[in-house]
């Protein structure tokens, strides 16, 4: 009976999250067109999120372009088929390494600093502050984040792609063998605009999606310090495994 | 004034107010009493829209407020202001920042004259020369004059104040007071507070309010209510008088 009570609150919960994501994203959506336009509280975002993360998100697609270099020329090298590595890392980055590491990294990196500084301001009265001043609260702390989120993500995106494939170039080329003009060659047959478009299409979602759970979390953070932590992990973990899920659904149904 | 009537609240199937009546008159100051936990702060929150009631009418300047939409909220925000107990400053900001943040979102003033403004408000609560200072760096009774400064911003009709004077010293609870009669009688304010400190609220109110188990039980000028016999009211004024407060009270 218990284990039935346990289950059925946790999936009440769940349907709860995501209903409640889902109409505050809404609410972040709609509020972009209510004015004043918050064009600098944007772009202090789009530096917060995007120019700040670009050290964690390069370094993390560099080894794993590497790594991966390194893994795919061990499987390919069971059938003579090294010649392909320099495609087939640039579209495991492209389409899916890319979009989904950066996503992650913005998450650890930013999104948990979102939850943590919107719920302190739940809990201290700042956001109950703002409405008592006749200011949207949504409209001032979530949409600007949304868009910063939606613009920075893709734009990280691309470059963990370049950097990574740079990874996988080093290790390919320099470290394994593999011939410059071939590396290069393969890359271009394999690779299509559509790939890389594919990862940066995703890469748009999982920025509006980021933005909407750990603004979620921390604009309803409740319970003092322990809540705000409590709201930081659950936005972190969400979040996180919300990417991979949704990575899965939007490649099995559109790309 | 504002007219609350019959206003019911419940959290989780506790019902916090049971059927509020309450007048609070214009350009008066009215204190709210009762013992902690009785909803007193849920009640001011009503006022704002911060929370919204079971069942209920709360009317100001002929509009029942429990009718609004967000929307209509926002107008209205600018004509009744909220002091929250810990001043909820922002505190990425400093206080001049925080000051002038309703005048850049609102007064539509250039820049000079925002300045101007800001310096006037800090003025008038003593606090220009922490200006330039983060509300960390604040102690609790500085943290409120600030927040009531930038409550003042917006040249509001009412100001709701919650515990205005919670973790004060006694002489800086007489100051905040006498600051908070001094700035209702310059902006001509209606004042609600909230407050546990009888003899203060004898001394500076028009009519006290006595808030118990969800209801008003008495409602009345300090006279009034120092003569009370109800058993509560009669309870929270003996356990909360001492002589010397009372001196404080004739004072009045």
């Amino acid at each position: 009976m218990n284990l039935f009570y346990h289950l059925g609150s946790l999936f009440l919960r769940f349907l709860r999250d995501c209903g409640g994501i889902f109409i505050f994203f809404w609410q972040s959506l709609l509020a972009t067109f209510s004015r004043p336009f918050r064009a600098r509280l944007f772009i202090k975002h789009m530096e917060f999120i995007g120019v700040k993360s670009w050290l964690v998100v390069s370094l993390t697609a560099l080894f794993s372009g590497m790594v991966t270099a390194y893994q795919v020329h061990h499987a390919l090298v069971k059938f003579g088929g090294q010649s392909v590595l320099g495609g087939v890392v640039a579209l495991t980055l492209t389409r899916e390494l890319g979009p989904v590491l950066t996503a992650i990294m913005v998450v650890a990196r930013a999104g948990s600093a979102i939850t943590a500084e919107l719920g302190s301001m739940r809990i201290t009265e700042q956001i109950d502050a703002l409405k008592m001043m006749a200011v949207n609260p949504i409209q001032y702390l979530i949409t600007p984040r949304l868009w910063a989120g939606v613009i920075t993500v893709p734009l990280l995106t691309a470059m963990a792609n370049l950097i990574g494939i740079a990874g996988g170039y080093v290790v390919g080329v320099m470290v394994l063998g593999i011939d410059h003009g071939i590396f290069m060659a393969r890359m271009e047959d394999m690779v299509e605009l559509q790939d890389i478009m594919s990862g940066i299409y995703k890469s748009i979602f999982f920025g509006a999606f980021l933005v909407s759970v750990c603004g979620y979390k921390g604009y309803y953070a409740s319970g003092g310090a322990e809540g705000v932590g409590r709201a930081t992990t659950e936005a972190v973990v969400i979040s996180s495994v919300g990417i991979l899920i949704f990575d899965y659904i939007l490649t099995t149904l559109f790309f | 004034m504002i007219t609350i009537k019959n206003l019911k609240k419940s959290f989780n199937g506790f019902q916090v107010l049971r059927g509020v009546n309450l007048v609070i008159p214009e350009g008066k100051t009215t204190f709210i009493m009762g013992q902690s936990g009785t909803g007193k702060s849920v009640l001011l929150k009503h006022l704002v829209g911060l929370l919204s009631p079971d069942e209920g009418e709360i009317w100001f300047e002929n509009r029942d407020l429990t009718k609004l939409s967000e929307k209509e909220w926002q107008e209205v925000r600018k004509k009744i202001g909220y002091l929250f107990q810990e001043g909820a400053l922002f505190d990425s900001m400093t206080v001049g920042e925080n000051v002038a943040f309703p005048l850049i979102e609102h007064a539509k003033l250039p820049e000079k004259e925002i300045e101007r403004e800001v310096d006037e408000l800090l003025s008038a609560v003593g606090l220009l020369e922490a200006k330039d200072k983060y509300p960390s760096e604040l102690s609790g009774g500085m943290r409120k004059r600030a927040a009531l400064a930038r409550t003042l911003a917006l040249h509001p009709q009412v100001i709701l104040f919650d515990e205005p004077t919670t973790g004060l010293d006694p002489i800086l609870q007489r100051s905040i007071f006498d600051l908070i009669m001094e700035v209702k009688n310059h902006f001509n304010l209606t004042c609600v507070i909230i407050s546990h400190d009888v003899p203060l609220a004898l001394h500076y109110t028009d009519q006290i309010a006595f808030l118990h188990e969800g209801v008003i039980v008495q409602i009345g000028s300090p006279e009034e209510i120092k003569n009370s016999n109800h058993p509560f009211v009669r309870n929270f004024l003996d356990s909360a008088l001492i002589d010397g407060a009372k001196e404080v009270s004739h004072e009045g």
